[in-house]
This record gives structure tokens, sequence and C-alpha cells, in this order.
């Protein structure tokens, strides 16, 4: 609260400017917030738009969809013996309608480009539709269900892993930067490289260790077969089986993650005003609280909001090692699939995701560091 | 080039630095060896596999110098050939052009199991009259042991164990089993230790009639990397898998600091519109699923490393460090000497690429660097998810094959090491680098 004390302390003749200035604060931060909305929404609708031509090929997927249909309805009447005693001339007829009539129902009677506007609107609106093929496993098409189903499990494992990593990091940080030079200190500086290896490189390493030579834990999955019966068996099971995939996730990114948050204290305490307030007489503890702390708080925040959000997407790679049933290894699967319904489904909530927390993140800086003001530094570099 | 030694010099205190450096300089060294020993084509007939590439070699065996950590030692896989000179081959000549030529394979025998098989392979060369083959046995002790006798034909291939009348005279046990026994009706026992010779005398009927012939011992281990389930030699994929990883990771990471930074002084320098649109690039591209992008591509359109490599470079132009180099150049910009070639008429172009970029140099060779290790792990990433080039051999891809066949299920631990240990390394490598480069660029770590 120190350097806030300066602004409290104004002259009261500054009160009325104060007032007037207040209503225009309240102009300039509607103006900003629409303007920032507006903006990121229309970054929202390119980045969607060109994920619909990216998951449909530009069209090709189509291609593809026709084929198979083509091919299932001649497989059905090549099978069916009703269908023998008709004219080479009536099958053709009678396929070429069920045809049209699938083709219809996947909307494949009218022109890609056309469709993916129908697209776009339905994934921004979050309408998400019906997947061809996937379903969930309690067996409906329903993308929402789809997508619903396998959140539980990524946010168990990547969000818990991120926020261990996350809080590990930043107090393991601290605590560096307070014994700078030691030999804690000192193995986190030539263990930071480590990181360079992701998570699921880890995973490989530690099921080799703990599942095939130790046989300690299991190689994969999110329970035992058959799953246990009662409530608390299922959750020590599934607990057991976090265990591999947890110690990967962290041991990948601790050591760099400690490393940078110490450096990044290391060079927040030596400014000069860290300096002055040693020179004041406060308390290593106040110094760090006020000084340190503060102002690192925005960028603390902007890493754990993307931390936060970057759970969604799951981690590809990752849930395919350990056979997670996440939302991660779900997309894998879609797109194998060509199921663009969920590939869409998912890049677009990801992107309301990414957009709110962008905008919310300017409201929180300006909230926790009082230099901050919200439209008012537009000539600034960012 | 003054600063570049000071650089060089500045780099040689940091003890990681030097070891990073090793590892490159013995990666590039291994990547020209790869190059050289076994050329492009050849790597590509060699790792697509098929009939008669690779036969000789034993399937799922573990290098041979795992040996050393066993208690058991578990045979090694020999080749014994007439032709390379690794076996003993002497012409007796006859009369009538019969002649006579015998070949003996002496190999040493100090294992403690049997080996999986054994084989010979002949090669005979004649016009009407095949050569005919007879193969004796000769153990350390004890008498000399008449396995097969047959005709030649012009390729033919014997492998001991499905000889089932060999087995009848071995007491039923499996000739790869009876032949290192003493005394095969007394059971399975432990083979016996010593010099084997396995000895064929051929009988030629023609004057220019000729045999070559080579014995494979199947063993349990096999060369320096061991051997996969089409029993390929790993050496191949695990040497020209440097290469690969090497010009992935610098390629990718050259071409994206080099754009990325461009890309941000031309938005600097031109502002305006230009700015705005690079900008609201850079927004929608961070908002674009990066890795299913990638997959989407090798699923739907290509594999090949080269489409992806161009898509990754793609992808990782617009991204957060634009940002970053922009609030650089902003601040450049304004500096007195971009003024003063501004009024003696530089053109844009010159100012950006002469004057602005060469500042943040020193800021990008760390970025650059460190960036490699997340490159060459991609790949590697790629190709385990089986999105790799369908004809390289890359570590990725052995690490798929690996647990595609279950390698750490059945204990084929040195399958998926192997490549492991080798994209550890190249990531450690190019990291230390980086943070050594870091601390010698960025004057606020010096120190820290």
């Amino acid at each position: 609260m120190a350097e806030t004390t300066a602004v409290a302390e104004a002259p009261v003749e500054a009160v009325p400017e104060k007032k007037r200035s207040g209503s225009s604060t309240l102009v300039r931060v509607a103006r900003y917030s629409a303007v920032r909305l507006a903006s990121l929404l229309a970054t929202v609708v390119v980045s969607v738009y060109l994920t619909i031509l990216i998951a449909n090929m530009g069209g090709y997927v189509d291609r593809i969809q026709r084929g198979a249909i083509e091919e299932s309805i001649s497989m059905q009447l090549a099978m069916n013996p009703a269908f023998k005693a008709l004219s080479l001339a009536e099958k053709e007829k009678y396929k070429a309608d069920l045809i049209a009539v699938q083709e219809r129902r996947l909307g494949l009677d009218q022109p890609f480009l056309a469709r993916s506007f129908v697209y776009l609107k339905d994934a921004l609106t979050l309408n998400l539709g019906r997947a061809n093929q996937m379903t969930s496993d309690s067996g409906s098409k329903l993308v929402k269900n789809i997508i619903l189903e396998r959140l539980p499990p990524t946010l168990l494992l990547t969000g818990m892993g991120s926020i261990i990593l996350f809080f590990a990091s930043l107090f393991i940080g601290l605590s560096l930067s307070r014994k700078y030079g030691g030999w804690l200190d000192k193995l986190f500086v030539v263990l930071a490289p480590t990181s360079s290896a992701p998570a699921w490189f880890y995973g490989i390493f530690l099921i080799l260790i703990f599942a095939a030579l130790l046989g300690w834990l299991p190689f994969g999955g999110m329970t035992g077969a058959p799953p246990k019966e009662t409530t608390l068996a299922y959750a020590l099971d599934v607990g057991k089986h976090m265990i591999l995939p947890l110690l990967a996730w962290v041991l990948s990114g601790l050591f760099l993650g400690a490393f940078t948050q110490r450096t990044f204290f290391l060079i927040y305490s030596s400014e000069d005003y860290v300096d002055m307030a040693k020179a004041k007489g406060l308390t290593s503890r106040d110094v760090e609280r006020r000084y340190i702390l503060r102002p690192t708080l925005p960028t603390i925040i902007t890493t754990f909001a993307l931390t936060l959000i970057a759970m969604w997407t799951g981690a590809i790679i990752f849930e395919t090692v350990f056979q997670w049933p996440g939302l991660g290894r779900q997309l894998f699967q879609a797109i194998g699939l060509y199921e663009t319904a969920v590939i869409v489904g998912e890049t677009v909530v990801y992107a309301y995701l990414l957009a709110m927390t962008i905008f919310l993140l300017d409201f929180i800086y300006a909230l926790v560091d009082p230099r901050v003001r919200i439209g008012g530094s537009e000539g600034r570099a960012g | 080039m003054k600063t570049l030694r000071n650089t060089f010099k500045e780099l040689l205190r940091y003890p990681s630095a030097i070891f990073g450096l090793a590892i490159i300089a013995l990666l590039i060294a291994l990547s020209i060896y790869a190059v050289i020993s076994i050329p492009y084509k050849e790597a590509l007939r060699l790792w697509r596999g098929g009939e008669g590439v690779w036969d000789q070699y034993p399937r799922n065996a573990p290098p041979a110098w795992t040996n050393l950590f066993k208690s058991q030692k578990v045979p090694e896989t020999l080749f014994l050939s007439s032709a390379d000179g690794s076996a003993e081959k002497v012409l007796y000549p006859g009369e009538n052009d019969v002649n006579t030529i015998v070949m003996t394979y002496t190999f040493d025998y100090q294992f403690d199991t049997f080996p999986d098989d054994m084989s010979l392979f002949f090669k005979a060369k004649f016009t009407e009259k095949q050569p005919h083959l007879s193969i004796s046995w000769l153990p350390p002790a004890g008498e000399a042991f008449r396995v097969a006798d047959f005709g030649a034909g012009k390729a033919k291939t014997y492998p001991f164990s499905q000889d089932t009348k060999l087995q009848r005279r071995l007491a039923g046990l499996s000739p790869e089993q009876g032949l290192f026994i003493a005394d095969p009706k007394a059971g399975l026992t432990p083979p016996v230790r010593g010099t084997y010779k396995v000895r064929v005398s051929a009988t030629t009927f023609e004057p220019d009639s000729d045999v070559d012939g080579e014995f494979v011992l199947y063993g349990q281990v096999y060369g320096l990397a061991g051997t996969d389930h089409l029993r390929r030699d790993l050496r191949v994929a695990l040497l020209w898998g440097t290469p690969v990883a090497l010009a992935f990771g610098l390629i990718a990471a050259l071409g994206t600091t080099i754009l990325t930074m461009s890309i941000a002084a031309i938005s600097t320098w031109f502002g305006g519109w230009v700015d705005a649109v690079i900008q609201r690039i850079t927004a929608v591209n961070m908002v674009l699923p990066f890795l299913p992008i990638l997959i989407m591509i090798g699923t739907f359109y290509s594999r090949s490393i080269v489409v992806i490599l161009g898509a990754v470079i793609l992808l990782s132009i617009f991204t957060g460090s634009i940002m970053t180099y922009r609030a650089i150049f902003l601040q450049v910009k304004e500096a007195p000497y971009i003024e003063a070639a501004r009024a003696y008429g530089a053109g844009s172009w010159r100012i950006i690429f002469s004057y602005l970029t060469p500042r943040i140099i020193p800021m990008l060779i760390p970025n650059l660097v460190a960036a490699i290790p997340g490159f060459v792990f991609l790949e590697a990433a790629l190709a385990f998810l089986g999105l790799g080039d369908p004809s390289l051999p890359t570590w990725g891809k052995m690490i798929n094959d690996a647990q595609q066949n279950g390698a750490l299920y059945q204990g084929f631990y040195y399958w998926v090491l192997e490549p492991a240990a080798l994209l550890v390394l190249t990531g450690l490598a190019f990291a230390m680098l980086g943070f050594s480069l870091d601390r010698i660029f960025n004057p606020r770590l010096r120190g820290l």
C-alpha cells in the first residue's frame, strides 16, 4: 500500500476535478471494453472459420463422406436378398435415391462454401450439433455430450498437474530467489535444461521404470478393469493410475518453471526501489511482499490464467502415452475419423475461453496494479 | 568477427555450454557419419526392408553389450561367410572336372544359453549339374556329426531348426539346442562351451562351378543397437534419425525466428494498417490449435516431413514472440541512428534489414538455440502419434514402432531407450547451450 498513499494524500482542491475524471473514466473504460470485445470477437470468428476450413480440408472431407455413403449403401443393397429381383436400372435408381437422402441428411447436397458459413454460425452459437460416427460412452451422438463426457478426466489430470506445477514452481522459485547462490539454487539452475523434454517423454521413462521394470504402478488408463465397485475403492484406484502421469507432468515442468520464477523474482529484486526499501530498514518479509511480489503479480496472474485455459485442450500426446480418456485423446480420435463437428466444437470452446480470459486480464491488471489504467495506454508498446 | 570470438571465449566459461557444445559436435559428427556410411537411398531401402534385406538378422534382439549386465550370457549373432573371408574356403581339385570345395566356419561359443536358430545360405554357380553339399558339425570335443546332404541349387537356404530328420537323430531336441549338447539322449543340459566348427564340403561337377555359403548363428543379442520386430538393424534408424532430427530442429528454429523477427520489424517500421493486420493475424494464430492442426495436416493431407516442417514454421511465426520483438523494435525505431539513416535517405527496407534487425540479434540467438529442442521433440511427438514421415527412419518412429509392438510390456527396453536417450541428449545439449547464451547476451541475467 505504500506507493498508493501518495495518491490518497492528493490536495483537497483537486476533489471536484477528480469527480469529473471519474465519470470520464467510466466512458473511457466502456469505450475501451467495447472496442476490445469487438476485436476479440472478430479474432474468434476468423480463427473458428479457419479451423472449420482446415478440419474439412477445404471441402475434401465431403468427398470422403460421399465415398463412404456410396460404399455403405452399395453394401446394404448387395447384402439384401429382397433387391435381387430388381432390374439393374431399378436398382441404380433406388441406390441413387438412398444416396441422395443420406447426402441431404448430412447437408452434402449444398456446396461446401455455403455450408461452411452455416457451420460457423452454429459453432459460434455453441450449437455443436451431432457427430457422424463418434458416440459418447453413454451412447449419445451429440457433440456436446461427447465433449462433456471427456472433460472431467482431463480436468482431473492436466488440471491437477498444471495447478500443482504452477504453485510448486512459484513457491520453489520464490524460496530459491531468497537463498540465491545456495546449493539448491545451483541445482535448479543446472537442472533447468532438463525441461526441454516434454511431459509425454518423461511419461515413457516413468512407465518403463515403475510399470514395466518394477511393476508397482499400472501402465496407463484411468481405472483397473473391471472398475472397482465402491466409491472409495474407485477413487483410490483412479488415484493410483494418476501417480505416474502427474509425476511426469510435474517433473517435466518443475525445474524450468522454478528457474524462470526465480530469475524473474531476482530481476525484480534488483530494482532500485527494492534497494531503497531495504535501506529504509523494512524487514525482508515486507520488502518481498510489497516491493517484489506486488509488481510481479500481473505476470503471475497471466501465467496462471493461461495455464488454466490450456487445460481445456487436454494434452494429446501425453494422454495417448498414458491412455488417459481425456479431451486430447478424443480430439486425436476425432481427427482420425474426420469428425469435424467434434474438432470444431473443441476449438470454438477454447477460442471463447481464451478470448474471455484475455478480456478479463486487462481488468485484473488494473485491479492489482494501480499504475495500469484501462484504455489509457493506447500509445504504449503493447 | 571479433564479437563472435569474444562470445565464444565467454561461452567456454560455462561448463554447461561446453557440455552442450561437445554433444552438439558429437551429434553433427554422427550425422555426417550416417549420411556417408549409409547413403540416403540405401537408408530408405534398408528401412523399408522386404525380402532378402534383413533375413540374416535375428528378431527383437537387444544390443550385444547388454550381455555385460547379464549373469547368464546369451549368444551373440554371428555371420561367417566364405565369400568375404570370414570363413575358410579350400579348393581340392579332382579328376574329370569333379572338384571338392571345403568351407569351414569356426566360431567360439562361450554362452550360457542356446541360439535362436542357425542357417546356412548358399549361392552356387553352375550351368547344368548342381553341386552336392554335405554339412557336418564338429563340436569342441567328440566326433564330427553329419548334419545333412543335399543338392545346392542356385540359391539355397538351410535352416537347421526346420530339419525334422536331424531333430529325430538328436533325440527329439531342436537342432539349435541338440547340437550344442554333449549327449542329447540325456536330455537338455546347458550348452558345451568351446570352439565349434561347421564344415561344408561341396562337390562340384563342372569346371567353372563354384559354391559360396554364409553361416548365420541367430543369437539373442545383436550388434551395437539391436534389432526390431522386422529384424531391421536399429543402427540404421538411430544413425539416420540424427541428421533428420538436427535438420528438422535447426530449420524450424531458424525459419521461425528469422521470419518472426523480420515480420515484427516490418510491422513496427511501417506501422498503420500493416501493423494492425499483422497484430490481428497474430491474435488469430494464437487461438488456432497448433498441434491438432498439425495432426489434421498429417492425417488428411501429407505426412511428408517437408510438408510438416513447412506447416510447423508457418504456424510458429505469428506467436507471442512477435509481440516481444515488436516492443523492442518500437524503442529501437526512435534511436538517433535510425533518424540519421532516414535523414541521409536510406530506404525503408534498408533500414529494416540493415539497421533495425541487427539490433535484436543478441536476443535472437539464445532464443533460436533454445527453440531447437522443442521442434526436435515435436517431430518425435508427431511420429509417436503415427504421423511420422512414411519413408524416413527417425527416432520418433522407432519409439512409435516400439510402443505399437508392446516393447515395454515384453521387456524390449533397449528399443525405447536408445532413441529416447538420443532425443534427451539432443534436447539437453541445445537447451544447455541456449541457457548459457541467454546469460551472455542478456545483461540482466548476467551473474544470475
